[in-house]
């Protein structure tokens, strides 16, 4: 009896899905897992690579194309490896015994008197003529997966676990054209959408002339109820066109955030739904309370490309070209916004810059899905500008998490309550979230009801909401906001870096309270090994010492955080000095992410955690603005600045225990315990508690003065 | 009316006839000479994707009109180096995986081109400051910071053997 296939294979048990042999000496995989920037197609041709017994040379890999690639949904959430790498390598290992089998009738021999070298079959060691390719004919991969073929044993993993050079890196440190912005179709026309404000604004008035002048070259508009676009052959036209069209379209039921919205305090005014976890309430069992309140505002995803999309709408049939995290879940929403069958859709990944989540990719790929639709037979390539990226793309929701422990004599907690106020950080095609260009269609699409990431897929702004700490009663009560100013979706990590931020934080608080070193407050208050492991290495790595004084202007910090409570384990030490402004000097990591596959490639994906989350520490809101200019006032990079060379401090990084059998994804582990070691590191610095981020000069010297 | 533009790109002399002299230069890359290596961020002259050298300069040139570049010499990522004949830079960035989603880095290293031919040693304040009108948005900058001292060092090595 074979052990269950893993999820992702039993969704796509067809062989053939996963793997063929389309020509001598090449191996081509599929994964429905796409590149974002994480290096998650090198990670999968290592996998293929050990479990098909072959140089990595041989794999050629597809992703993200619903004609050819495994469903796989999102390329999210740390997953791609916990269970898209799983699928592949028992696809592969099955892949592999349906050859030996094949080898073993052909030869006359015993399948264990077999082995697989770089694709060769070898019998006792010794070439037996036959390989992959003599044998393919034969080998019937139209079959489901059985899970009976064996995995390689970790000892004797080639690639599995060795740094690999990223298959990706090199055309695009030689400027080739491999991004989705880089594709030209023959007759495409270029075009940019003339956004409807908000749901329910209407076309008062087109100024054609003004745009036409503007474009000084030919440009026509596609127009279907409230949805406006520009197209032309020349892009500098189309560009000027789209400018023009800021003033030269007027709207009608505008509706715009205020100012005062922009603050995640304002949430607590809202209408919210209750969503309540864990353990009930119960007796007051401690001898005293500690309560505190922590903040974040609205983040942007700020990908450094504004998204592309590219569609052609071709004898009924059309295809799509996008750079979004799920071809599938975002064919299956065009469908619907269309009205369209979705076998008569083909969407297909190609790469954009790192999205960190749900940014406007699937919506300017509906976009050119929408114009494509309006023009059969005309490719179309829609690029948002940037300032449209900035304005329109999703927000991670801001969020207030109030923390309430109940401590016993030693001053250590024994209940807790993770109190949060968020909107949703599901809105993605695939889980029913609109795509912007079909709101404005004349059959607007649906706002979804209000929900959010279920718990079972580690929760949306629940996620890390409950301690990993050993706490008698722990609870969470999530207040859902129904009503945001703004759409809210998936950023990295979704609500775990605010909960990290405000456990961590007081969980520091509570060791100041209880006069103890805050590594060994954190080490008293856990048995797991594994946590316990990462705090100690990093608080080792940084020669942490817990005699140095506080309220110097130098501080460090320490924070941690098992991602979803049940993947890779981090634990982050910051050292900085405070005047006005916050300058981080050192940072230091130590992370348990189980086996991991690439090791080089996991450092760079928790280094990029890390500054990252810094920089949303350090400096971003989104901020809205009243008066004249109305609206989302973060558009460019100067309104909504993020972290620059000069400063990211040098970071150190180690990863143990690397042994285990399952990978756990690495690249939303760093960053609630990067913000919550910034958040301590400042406390120690300044003597003075900051609750509310991001932490601006405004804000620490507004501290300060109350101090 | 349709006017004629002469420069140099990656020392080719190239002729662009353009009917809008503003067109910016970055779209004159993009579109007339299929040049896709010099990426759109912006198109504000604030990220940095679209650097290039004018003249040895870098410039930004998402919103450089094309008659400002007439009768320059204009130098993108492609005129650097090839896989078969990379530049210290681009090798120095492949060995250190210096790099994640990859957008930014036309205009990075570029920009570190410009800094290493005006400064052979610079010190890690020096990149940073000289790479500071470029945007990541992935956190790859220490990477970064490394690759462009260790192509200083191995351009070092080169010119004094």
């Amino acid at each position: 009896m074979n052990a269950p296939l893993p999820g992702i294979l039993a969704d796509n048990p067809m062989l053939d899905r996963w793997v063929s042999f389309p020509a001598p000496g090449k191996i081509t995989i599929n994964t429905g897992r796409v590149e974002i920037g994480q290096g998650v197609l090198t990670a999968m041709a290592q996998i293929a690579a050990d479990e098909l017994g072959v140089a990595m040379e041989r794999i050629v890999i597809r992703s993200g194309d619903t004609d050819l690639t495994p469903n796989e949904g999102y390329t999210a959430g740390s997953q791609s490896m916990q269970a898209g790498g799983v699928a592949m390598r028992q696809a592969c290992a099955d892949v592999k015994a349906l050859f030996l089998a094949q080898a073993a009738t052909v030869i006359g021999c015993a399948v264990s008197e077999l082995a697989v070298r770089d694709g060769s079959i070898l019998r006792g060691g010794k070439p037996t003529g036959q390989d992959y390719w003599t044998l393919a004919s034969a080998v019937n991969l139209a079959v489901k997966a059985t899970g009976g073929g064996a995995r390689k044993p970790m000892a004797e993993f080639k690639h599995i676990g060795e740094s690999a050079e990223r298959l990706d890196l090199p055309d695009k440190i030689f400027g080739r054209a491999v991004f989705i912005h880089d594709m030209k179709l023959p007759g495409m026309v270029h075009a940019r959408v003339v956004r409807q404000p908000n749901r329910g604004a209407t076309i008062d008035k087109i100024d054609e002339k003004a745009v036409a002048r503007a474009a000084k070259a030919k440009v026509d508009f596609v127009r279907s109820g409230n949805f406006l676009a520009i197209i032309g052959d020349d892009e500098t036209a189309v560009d000027l066109a789209a400018a023009a069209a800021a003033n030269a379209v007027t709207w009608t039921n505008v509706e715009t955030p205020t100012a005062l919205q922009a603050e995640a305090s304002w949430l607590l005014q809202r209408p919210w739904i209750d969503r309540p976890f864990g353990a009930p309430a119960g007796e007051p069992q401690g001898r005293e309370r500690f309560e505190a309140t922590y903040s974040r505002g609205y983040l942007a995803h700020a990908s450094i490309s504004p998204s592309c999309g590219l569609a052609e709408y071709r004898d009924g049939h059309l295809t799509v070209w996008t750079h979004c995290q799920g071809v599938f879940p975002l064919r299956g929403s065009l469908a619907k916004a269309l009205g369209i069958d979705a076998s008569n859709i083909t969407v297909r990944h190609v790469q954009g810059s790192g999205c960190y989540g749900h940014n406007g990719a699937d919506d300017a790929a509906a976009d050119a899905a929408i114009i494509a639709m309006q023009m059969p037979g005309k490719p179309v390539r829609v690029r948002w500008r940037r300032e449209e990226e900035f304005v329109y793309e999703p927000k991670t929701s801001a969020m207030v998490v109030k923390v309430h422990t109940q401590l016993d004599d030693g001053g250590k907690p024994v209940d807790w309550t993770q109190e949060i106020w968020s909107a949703t950080h599901s809105n993605r095609p695939g889980a029913g979230g609109i795509l912007l260009g079909a709101v404005a269609l004349p059959n607007s699409m649906p706002e979804p009801p209000p929900n959010d990431v279920p718990e079972s897929n580690g929760g949306g702004a629940t996620r890390n909401g409950e301690p990993l700490y050993d706490i008698a009663a722990k609870r969470m009560i999530h207040h859902l906001i129904t009503e945001p100013p703004v759409r809210t979706s998936s950023l990295r990590g979704l609500g775990a870096m605010p909960n990290i931020f405000a456990m961590e934080c007081c969980i520091d608080e509570l060791a100041e309270r209880a006069g103890e070193d805050p590594v060994a407050y954190r080490l008293s208050l856990t048995a797991d090994k594994r946590a316990r492991a990462v705090i100690e290495k990093a608080a080792a790595m940084a020669g942490w010492n817990p005699k140095e004084p506080g309220g110097t202007g130098h501080g460090r910090g320490i924070a941690f955080a098992r991602y979803k409570n049940r993947a890779a384990y981090a634990a982050v030490v910051v050292e900085l000095d405070v005047a006005e402004e916050i300058r981080l000097a050192r940072v230091w990591c130590a992370c348990d992410a189980g086996l991991v596959i690439n090791p080089d490639g996991v450092l760079n994906q928790l280094e990029g955690g890390v500054i990252q989350s810094a920089s949303w520490v350090l400096k971003e809101q989104v901020r809205f603005d009243t008066g004249a200019a109305a609206g989302i006032a973060s558009f460019d990079w100067e309104t909504y600045p993020v972290l620059r060379f000069s400063e990211v401090p040098e970071i150190d990084i180690e990863l143990i225990n690397t042994k285990d059998e399952v990978p756990l994804g690495v690249g939303e582990v760093t960053a609630g315990p990067t913000a919550a070691a910034i958040g301590n590191a400042v406390s120690h610095a300044l003597g003075v508690r900051i609750r509310d981020l991001p932490l601006t000069r405004e804000r620490i010297m507004a501290t300060l003065l109350k101090a | 009316m349709t006017q004629t533009f002469n420069f140099t790109v990656n020392g080719k002399p190239v002729s662009v006839a353009l009917a809008n002299e503003e067109t910016p230069l970055l779209n004159v890359l993009r579109n007339e000479l299929g040049l896709m290596g010099t990426r759109f961020g912006c198109g504000l002259e604030q990220c940095g994707c679209c650097t290039v050298l004018i003249d040895g300069k870098p410039e930004k040139c998402c919103a450089k009109p094309l008659w400002s570049v007439a009768g320059k010499s204009v130098v993108t990522i492609e005129g650097l180096g090839t896989p078969e004949n990379p530049h210290p830079l681009q090798q120095a960035f492949i060995d250190e995986q210096a790099g994640q989603c990859g957008y930014c880095l036309s205009g990075i290293i570029v920009s570190a081109k410009a800094l290493l031919d005006k400064n052979p040693s610079p010190t890690r304040t020096e990149i940073a400051a000289a790479l500071d009108d470029n945007i990541c948005r992935c956190g790859s900058h220490n990477r970064i910071i490394r690759a462009v001292q260790k192509a200083a060092a191995q351009m070092r090595a080169g010119a004094a053997s």
